[in-house]
């Protein structure tokens, strides 16, 4: 099981409507810039308990989940 | 050509959504219950590992609780299954637009027409629960036949995750020897009836007298003589066919019995305000008011009357469901449960100004209720209220409007 963590997201909105996640704000305050976005589609996230749209993205090299649920940004951490 | 139709069911959709929402659930009994405070403590849904221990929808809470001990009970959140039902229907609509919803977790699909884009029945109903389970993260049963009946019934035969085909050429064996209470419309009073005629299977219903059926349970009769024998052929209408709205009604079970006539107007009122509001929002008047009342011995009944005017305000939803109340309610018992339901709806087209005094009486006052809607959308539903509510704060603290709007669309109309 992992933890839901709600995260800070600075994000670009293109004229077509497309959102891309640009760096988030991890809860200790650093700052993660997103490499890549390599997927977007609607899912679950049975680990920390939610469901909306899961960014696929790279950062420093390392793939990870971020996922929008309306209004709010969040993460799954190691519990 | 025959017809391939679907029938997706959510699975223990309240508590599967629950379970999801709370990782540290899963695994456990849970139920979703009403609040007990408000004595609407009854399971409203449980997920399997509750159903295994025998807790039944509808039970009241302690006997939950004594059935499974280690039971967790959640509150329901209504506003996260509204969203997963229209995201469940967006997800049906991107395989055909006969899309018909049976409540929030049930829908009919008729694909036919697409089956040559995305495959088989079977193929397109095994695609959807990888779907649901990825997307939404709650899983489905299938049905998949040539009518929209034993679809259905395919589906409540696998759970949870399954799909189940009921083939033209073969549904004698797979229907047939299924207790009749499986099949749609076959409840409490018609299963008794059909009982105590020797009539257990859908076999037997199937392959009983159609006339004989028709004489013992009216139109039904005939209507589950069809559906047995796989006659069905009731269409799967479209998605954007919106149901036709024929009454605007509200209910609620009291937080304590009401006795006095002063207890039965604030909560008539409650519920009038809201069925008058909810009527200025759909546009409609009416002409017919009708209450429900449940006495705390659980007896109940139901009243109606004709308003002089057709007319939507509260105030004349109030006296004509205070009048009938007065009226019918002899026994003097107290009461646990009231409803107000508007019928006889008519558009409200532009009207006239009137010169009569009763007109024009009801139109002012349609102008005012108009601007406690106004304020009420503005700083919210308790920023005001009338003098005779705030004399009992806990009958009136209930917003049927948004705490009681249950969402479920009739089935049968009027094909057969």
């Amino acid at each position: 099981m992992a933890r839901k963590v709600f995260v800070e997201v600075t994000a670009r909105f293109d004229t077509e409507g497309n959102v891309t996640p640009i760096s988030l704000l991890w809860e200790d305050g650093t700052v993660y810039e997103i490499d890549r976005v390599l997927d977007v589609r609607r899912a679950a996230s049975l680990k920390a308990g939610g469901m909306g749209f899961r960014y696929t993205v790279r950062i420093n090299g390392r793939q990870s989940y971020l996922f929008y649920e309306a209004p709010k940004w969040f993460v799954e951490a190691k519990a | 050509m025959e017809r391939v139709i679907l029938h997706s069911d959510l699975n223990n959709f309240y508590a599967s959504v629950e379970c999801l929402y709370h990782p540290s659930l899963r695994g456990k009994p849970v139920a979703v219950s009403g609040d007990p405070e408000l004595r609407h403590g009854i399971v409203l849904a449980k997920n399997d590992a509750a159903k295994a221990c025998g807790v039944a929808t509808g039970a009241p809470l302690w006997l939950a609780r004594q059935k499974c001990p280690d039971i967790v009970f959640v509150q329901p959140h209504y506003d996260l299954y509204l969203q997963y039902s229209q995201i469940a229907r967006k997800i049906y609509s991107e395989y055909t637009d006969q899309v018909e919803p049976f409540g929030l977790d049930e829908c009919w699909l008729d694909v036919t027409g697409s089956t040559h884009l995305f495959g088989s029945g079977k193929t397109i109903a095994d695609q959807l629960r990888e779907r649901m389970k990825a997307e939404l993260g709650v899983t489905a049963s299938v049905g998949v036949s040539y009518n929209k009946i034993f679809a259905k019934l395919g589906s409540d035969m696998k759970k949870p995750d399954a799909t189940t085909i009921i083939p033209s050429d073969r549904f004698r064996e797979v229907v047939w020897p299924l207790p009749v209470s499986d099949l749609l419309y076959v409840g409490r009073a018609t299963h008794n009836k059909l009982r105590r005629c020797g009539v257990r299977t859908i076999g037997n219903l199937a392959q009983t007298d159609q006339g004989f059926l028709q004489n013992l349970l009216g139109q039904n009769g005939a209507m589950l003589w069809l559906f047995a024998n796989g006659l069905d052929t009731s269409p799967v209408s479209n998605i954007g066919a919106k149901s036709l709205i024929k009454s605007v009604g509200n209910s609620t079970t009291a937080p304590r019995d009401l006795v006095t006539d002063e207890e039965i107007r604030i909560t008539l009122r409650v519920l009038c305000e809201s069925v008058s509001a909810r009527m200025r929002t759909y546009g409609f008047v009416c002409n017919t008011v009708q209450i429900g009342v449940r006495d705390n011995e659980l007896r109940s009944y139901e009243r109606q009357g004709k308003l002089c005017y057709p007319n939507r305000t509260a105030k004349a939803l109030l006296e004509k469901a205070f009048e009938l109340y007065k009226r019918s309610h002899i026994s003097g018992k107290p009461v646990r449960s009231l409803s107000v339901r508007a019928c006889d709806l008519l558009l409200y087209e532009n009207e006239q100004l009137s010169l009569l005094p009763e007109i024009a009486a009801i139109q002012k006052r349609e102008t005012l209720e108009g601007v406690v809607d106004d304020i009420r959308s503005r700083f919210g539903h308790f920023s005001i209220q009338s003098g005779l509510q705030l004399s009992d704060r806990q009958l009136s603290a209930l917003h049927p409007r948004d705490d009681h709007l249950t969402y479920s669309e009739s089935f049968a109309k009027g094909k057969i």
